[in-house]
């Protein structure tokens, strides 16, 4: 069953009313117990990089989550700041990310946008996916998503990059490394868009 | 491309829907959970919900409704109403919501715009500026209390000070041309992108599409909340729940677009 990791920061809910609608059962996991019937993982976040880490370091979770994700090769999604968790470490914080995808996030540029309106990147944007990946199954063409968010990943390989958006520049909105994956945008909140993808996450094998 | 934002502003009063003029008023419209499922159909952007009695009968958030409301919701949902405190925001994220507004409260303590900036995040938080124009020049007040209570401030000026707390987003709604539906307060608007940074979203006055376009073709990106006209159809306002289709929003959107291209 696909378990979503809940330490205290993250939109748990959301994800909990998508796979309902979708029929797809989930499980929330608060401790490493919770994650034993768990063949896939979904790393929520919201608000401060540093703290997400602290709270997910603290709520035990961790330590049984890497072991599956990294260990057994658990297919696992970051999405928002969860996304930015997989990375090494963050412009916003202090503290080491968890390293699953390696790169940095980085603050947008904020010279580098022309209108007025800069940080945070929030609304509907075009999504392009720049290698073929079972998560984009469908979004090939035309998907858009809803991003909120001032903070983007910058993955150390190329290769991990599964979709670009445009923000003064093209960034990685969507990464992968084998079972690992992270997305920027809220698919939880970007109506069939959103759901397509999920669907794609609990069908991966 | 980043788009510009198309908002339903769903008011809520006693668990229904209502629409106003001038913030007087309020006319029913239906049940604010049959209005989600609809703007879900229709694929709105994203959609605002204001409870607009709960700071002036000093309640609480009714996260009832609220975790009702975010269960149905497909698209992101903005909250606001009688929210005071960092948990205040926290619990109501945690139920499934992305973004929190606050208005009174932030005005009679500023700091709480930086305390739930900390809790939730930046781009999470909302402030609501209700804007009033004066009699005498062009100049406008900031309201409270469903319009009725002068703050003695200018919105411009609160508007760049909420952005410099940490707000992630200011939305500027005209007392005056709310349920009007004769057009956005353009100088208004103008004034406050002028002086702030932050995704700002225009409240009160659109009557017709073409309003929204003019708002999107001055601005390029920004967000265009709509009251009225996406609740109501014709003369006589009957109740009627409409959206535009994605082909007039990426139509519109390309009219802001080519406006702004250098």
């Amino acid at each position: 069953m696909i378990a979503i990791l809940d330490y205290g920061l993250g939109n748990v809910m959301a994800f909990q009313n998508v796979f309902k609608r979708l029929g797809i059962p989930v499980n929330v996991a608060r401790t490493a117990d919770d994650l034993r019937d768990a063949d896939k993982l979904i790393l929520p976040g919201v608000g401060a990089f540093d703290q997400a880490m602290t709270l997910f370091e603290q709520s035990g979770l961790r330590g049984r989550a890497e072991e599956m994700a990294l260990g057994r090769g658990v297919p696992v999604i970051g999405i928002c700041v969860g996304m930015q968790m997989l990375a090494n470490g963050s412009e916003e914080g202090q503290l080491p990310g968890l390293g699953w995808v390696p790169g940095h996030v980085r603050k947008f540029d904020a010279a580098r946008l022309s209108h007025a309106t800069r940080l945070p990147h929030m609304g509907w944007n075009d999504v392009q996916p720049v290698r073929s990946s079972k998560l984009f199954i469908g979004l090939e063409k035309d998907a858009r998503f809803y991003f909120l968010h001032s903070y983007y990943f910058a993955p150390e390989s190329a290769d991990s990059t599964l979709a670009v958006a445009e923000y003064g520049g093209e960034f990685a909105c969507a990464v992968g490394l084998e079972n690992v994956y992270g997305v920027q945008f809220h698919p939880e909140k970007s109506h069939h868009f959103g759901a397509d993808l999920l669907k794609n996450f609990a069908e991966l094998a | 491309m980043l788009r510009p934002r198309f908002i339903p502003c769903l008011l809520v009063r006693n668990k229904g829907l209502v629409k106003t003029v001038r913030f007087k008023d309020g006319k029913y419209v239906g049940d604010p959970i049959n209005a989600v499922k609809i703007f879900n159909e229709k694929e709105a952007d994203e959609l605002m919900v204001l409870d607009i009695d709960a700071t002036s009968q000093g309640r609480d958030p009714d996260y009832t409704m609220i975790q009702r409301l975010a269960a149905e919701c497909r698209m992101p949902l903005c909250y606001g109403g009688g929210v005071k405190s960092a948990d205040d925001a926290r619990r109501i994220i945690g139920l499934g919501v992305e973004k929190v507004s606050i208005s009174a409260a932030a005005l009679a303590n500023p700091g709480l715009i930086t305390d739930i900036a900390d809790a939730v995040g930046s781009q999470s938080v909302v402030v609501v500026l209700d804007a009033k124009k004066k009699l005498l020049g062009s100049r406008w007040e900031v309201m409270t209390r469903n319009g009725t209570t002068g703050t003695g401030l200018c919105p411009i000026e609160s508007a760049a000070e909420a952005e410099r707390l940490g707000a992630g987003e200011i939305v500027i709604n005209s007392v005056d041309n709310d349920g009007v539906m004769k057009g956005y307060d353009m100088a208004l608007a103008e004034r406050v992108r002028a002086a702030t940074s932050v995704p700002l979203t225009i409240l009160g006055g659109v009557g017709s599409l073409d309003d929204v376009e003019a708002l999107v073709a001055r601005f390029g990106i920004i967000g265009a909340a709509v009251g009225s006209l996406f609740v109501f159809k014709g003369p006589y306002k009957a109740v009627l729940i409409n959206y535009p289709s994605q082909a007039e929003r990426d139509r519109i959107a390309q009219v802001g677009r080519h406006a702004h291209a250098g």
